[in-house]
C-alpha cells in the first residue's frame, strides 16, 4: 500500500477508490467523436497554410510564373531574380554557419568559465549577458549600424553574424552553463588528477558530456540566423549580399505594383523546408528539452 | 560511493583545482568582449544619439538635447503608434495565452493521436517570422490566394481596411505562436503534482471546479512567464507588419518599432529622433516588465 493510498484512506475514508475509470466503448465513442472532430479541424487549420503553399508553388495559378501545367516555373523565376537564388542561399548558409560557430565557441568557453571557475566580476558579467534579453532588438540595431559602419563591417555578412550571435548569447550561455553544471565535478577532477590542464579537461572530458547542450544551442543559433530578417534589413544594402528572407520579401517591390506571388511562394518553401525538416528530426529532443525543465519558471 | 550524501558543496578554488581567477577570465574573455563591444557600446551610443543632431548620412553634428525628445513625442504618428501597439499587444496576449492553455489541455495525455496533434500545432513555430509573414502575404492575396475568388465576389480584402489588417496579422501571429505557447503550458501542467488532482476528485470537485480552483492557480508561474514573453514580444512587433501591411492602410497598423525604423531610414533619416524614441521605448519596457514581475509575485509574498 503506497503512502498516498494510506493518506487517502485516513483523510477521506468514504471516498471511492481512484482506480482509472474504465469507460464503456459506447461511452468512449460519445465523448470521443466530438473531441476527434474538433481536434481534426484544428489540425487542418494549422497545417493548411503550409500544405497549400507547398502544393500551389508547383501548380498553375493566376498571378504567378507558373501559369499552365504543374512544374517548377515559380522556382525558376525565383532563381532568375536579381543575383539569383543560389547567391542568396549561399549568403544565408554562410551567415547561419558563421553564427553557429561563433555562438558555440563563445558559449562553450563562457559556459565553462561560469560553471567551473571563480573570478572577480563573474556574476556581473552573467547578469549583463541576461540583460541583453531586456533590451529590444530595434533599439540596439540602429547604434550597431553606426558602429559597424565605423569599423568597416557594415554591409557585411560577418557584421550580421556578430550581431545575431550577440542576441543569441542569453539563451546559449544559460543553456551551456546548465549543461556544464549538470556534469558531475568528479569527472573533471579525475582528469586533473591524471595531469590534464583545465583546457585538456574541457577538451577531452567535458566536451562529450555537454554535447546535447551544444546541439540545442547550435540548432537555435542556426534557425535564428537562417530566419533573421531585421538585422540584414538594416545592416545589408548591397543586393549581392542580401540573405534569403530579405530577397524573398523584396520580390514584392521588384516591379511597381506587380507582385510575383509564385516566386514568393517558392521562396517561402525554400526558406521553410530546412526548418521544418530539422524540426521534425529533432522535435523529440526539442520537446523533451523543454519538458525536462530547463524552462520551468 | 553510496555514502557520499555530500555536505553542500562550496566552490572553493582549491577544491575545483582548475586554476586561478586568471584562467576563469581567459575562458570568459570572448563573452566579455562580445558583451562590451556589441551590447554596452551600442547602448551608450543610443543614448548619445538621442541627445545629438545626427542625420543618417553625415555623422554626429553635436548636442541637440531637448529637441530630439520634443520632436519624438511631438511626431504626428508617435501617440497613434503607441495606441496601436498597446491594442495589438493586449489582443495577442489574451488570445495566445488562452489558446495555448486550451490546446495544452486538449493534447495533455500522451496517446499517439495526441502526439500527432501536438506536432501539427507546433510545426508552424519552426518557421521564421518573416517566412510565415510572407506565406500569409500570398495567402491573403486577392490574386493568387486560395480565397481570391471568394474575396473578389464578396468584395472582401484582408489587408485593405484597418481592422482587417489588424485581425489578419493577429491570425498569422496566433497561427505561428500558438503551438509554442501550448508547449510552455504543457511544461507548466506537467509541474502540477497528480495528488492535488486526486484530492480534488475526492472532494467531489467537478471538472470545471478542478480547472478553476486547482489548475489555474497552480499555473501561476507559467502564466507569469508566458505573459511577460508575449507582452515583450508584441510590444516590439515589426516583421509581421513590415511584410504584411508596411504600417498601412493609412498608418493604421504602424507599430512603435516600425516608427523607429521609418524615422531612421525612411524619409526623415534622423538617427537622433529615432534614438530618442528608442530610449523612451527602452524605459517603458523596463517599467512594464518590473510592473509585471510585481503583479505576478504579490500573492505569494502576502
Amino acid at each position: 500500500m503506497s503512502s498516498q493510498t494510506l493518506t487517502r484512506a485516513l483523510v477521506a475514508p468514504n471516498a471511492r477508490p481512484t482506480a482509472p475509470r474504465h469507460r464503456s466503448t459506447a461511452k468512449r465513442l460519445v465523448y470521443g467523436i466530438p473531441y476527434w472532430v474538433f481536434t481534426t479541424a484544428l489540425a487542418v487549420i494549422f497545417l493548411y497554410p503550409l500544405i497549400w503553399t507547398g502544393v500551389s508553388s508547383v501548380s498553375p495559378m493566376a498571378g504567378t510564373s507558373q501559369t499552365d501545367g504543374w512544374g517548377f516555373g515559380n522556382y525558376a523565376a525565383l532563381g532568375d531574380y536579381q543575383a539569383g537564388i543560389w547567391v542568396y542561399l549561399w549568403n544565408t548558409l554562410f551567415l547561419a554557419l558563421l553564427t553557429v560557430v561563433l555562438t558555440l565557441t563563445i558559449s562553450l568557453l563562457g559556459g565553462y568559465a561560469f560553471a567551473r571557475f571563480r573570478f572577480p566580476g563573474k556574476n556581473a558579467l552573467f547578469l549583463l549577458v541576461l540583460a541583453i534579453l531586456m533590451v529590444p532588438y530595434a533599439t540596439l540595431l540602429i547604434p550597431l549600424y553606426v558602429i559597424l559602419n565605423a569599423v568597416g563591417l557594415q554591409n557585411s555578412l560577418v557584421g550580421v553574424a556578430l550581431v545575431v550571435t550577440m542576441f543569441q548569447l542569453p539563451f546559449s550561455m544559460f543553456m551551456m552553463r546548465i549543461s556544464f553544471e549538470s556534469v558531475p565535478r568528479e569527472l573533471d577532477e579525475a582528469a586533473l588528477v591524471d595531469g590534464c590542464s583545465s583546457w585538456g579537461a574541457l577538451w577531452r572530458v567535458m566536451l562529450p558530456a555537454v554535447k546535447p547542450g551544444m546541439i540545442t544551442v547550435g540548432l537555435f543559433a542556426f534557425l535564428t540566423a537562417w530566419n533573421d530578417f531585421f538585422a540584414p534589413l538594416i545592416l545589408i544594402n548591397d543586393t549581392n549580399r542580401m540573405t534569403l528572407p530579405l530577397a524573398v520579401a523584396n520580390l514584392r517591390g521588384q516591379v511597381q505594383g506587380v507582385v510575383d506571388y509564385g516566386a514568393t511562394e517558392a521562396g517561402v518553401v525554400v526558406l521553410a523546408l530546412p526548418c521544418i525538416v530539422l524540426f521534425l528530426i529533432l522535435q523529440r529532443h526539442y520537446v523533451r528539452g523543454f519538458m525536462s525543465g530547463a524552462f520551468k519558471g | 560511493m553510496t555514502t557520499t550524501i555530500a555536505p553542500p558543496r562550496r566552490r572553493h578554488r582549491t577544491r575545483s583545482g582548475l586554476g586561478g581567477p586568471l584562467q576563469g577570465w581567459l575562458y570568459a574573455a570572448p563573452t566579455a568582449v562580445f558583451v562590451a563591444l556589441l551590447f554596452i557600446v551600442p547602448l551608450v551610443v543610443v543614448f548619445q544619439m538621442s541627445a545629438s543632431d545626427w542625420p543618417l548620412l553625415g555623422g554626429n553634428r553635436g548636442v541637440n538635447l531637448p529637441d530630439n525628445y520634443v520632436d519624438a513625442v511631438g511626431h504626428r504618428l508617435f501617440w497613434d503608434s503607441i495606441r496601436f501597439t498597446l491594442l495589438y499587444t493586449v489582443i495577442t496576449t489574451v488570445i495566445l495565452i488562452a489558446l495555448g492553455l486550451g490546446l495544452a489541455l486538449l493534447v495533455q495525455e500522451s496517446t499517439r493521436w495526441k502526439g500527432f496533434l501536438r506536432t501539427a500545432f507546433l510545426v508552424p513555430s519552426a518557421l521564421g517570422l518573416a517566412s510565415a509573414s510572407l506565406l500569409f502575404y500570398v495567402l491573403y492575396s486577392p490574386i493568387a490566394g486560395p480565397f481570391a475568388d471568394l474575396m473578389n465576389s464578396w468584395g472582401i480584402t484582408f489587408l485593405g481596411s484597418p481592422s482587417g489588417a489588424l485581425w489578419s496579422t493577429i491570425f498569422l501571429i496566433v497561427w505561428r505562436y500558438a503551438g509554442f505557447y501550448m508547449l510552455l503550458m504543457l511544461v507548466g501542467l506537467q509541474g502540477i503534482p497528480d495528488d492535488v488532482y486526486e484530492a480534488a476528485r475526492i472532494d467531489g470537485a467537478s471538472r470545471w471546479q478542478t480547472f478553476r480552483d486547482v489548475t489555474v492557480p497552480l499555473l501561476r508561474p507559467t502564466f507569469a512567464l508566458t505573459t511577460i514573453m508575449c507582452v515583450t514580444g508584441s510590444l516590439l512587433a515589426f516583421e509581421q507588419f513590415y511584410i504584411l501591411t508596411k504600417g498601412g492602410p493609412d498608418n493604421s497598423t504602424l507599430t512603435v518599432v516600425q516608427l523607429i525604423y521609418n524615422v531612421a531610414f525612411q524619409g526623415q533619416n534622423s538617427l537622433g529622433i529615432a534614438g530618442a524614441i528608442s530610449v523612451l521605448v527602452l524605459a517603458a519596457l523596463i517599467i512594464i516588465n518590473i510592473f509585471q514581475l510585481r503583479a505576478f509575485r504579490r500573492p505569494e509574498e502576502s
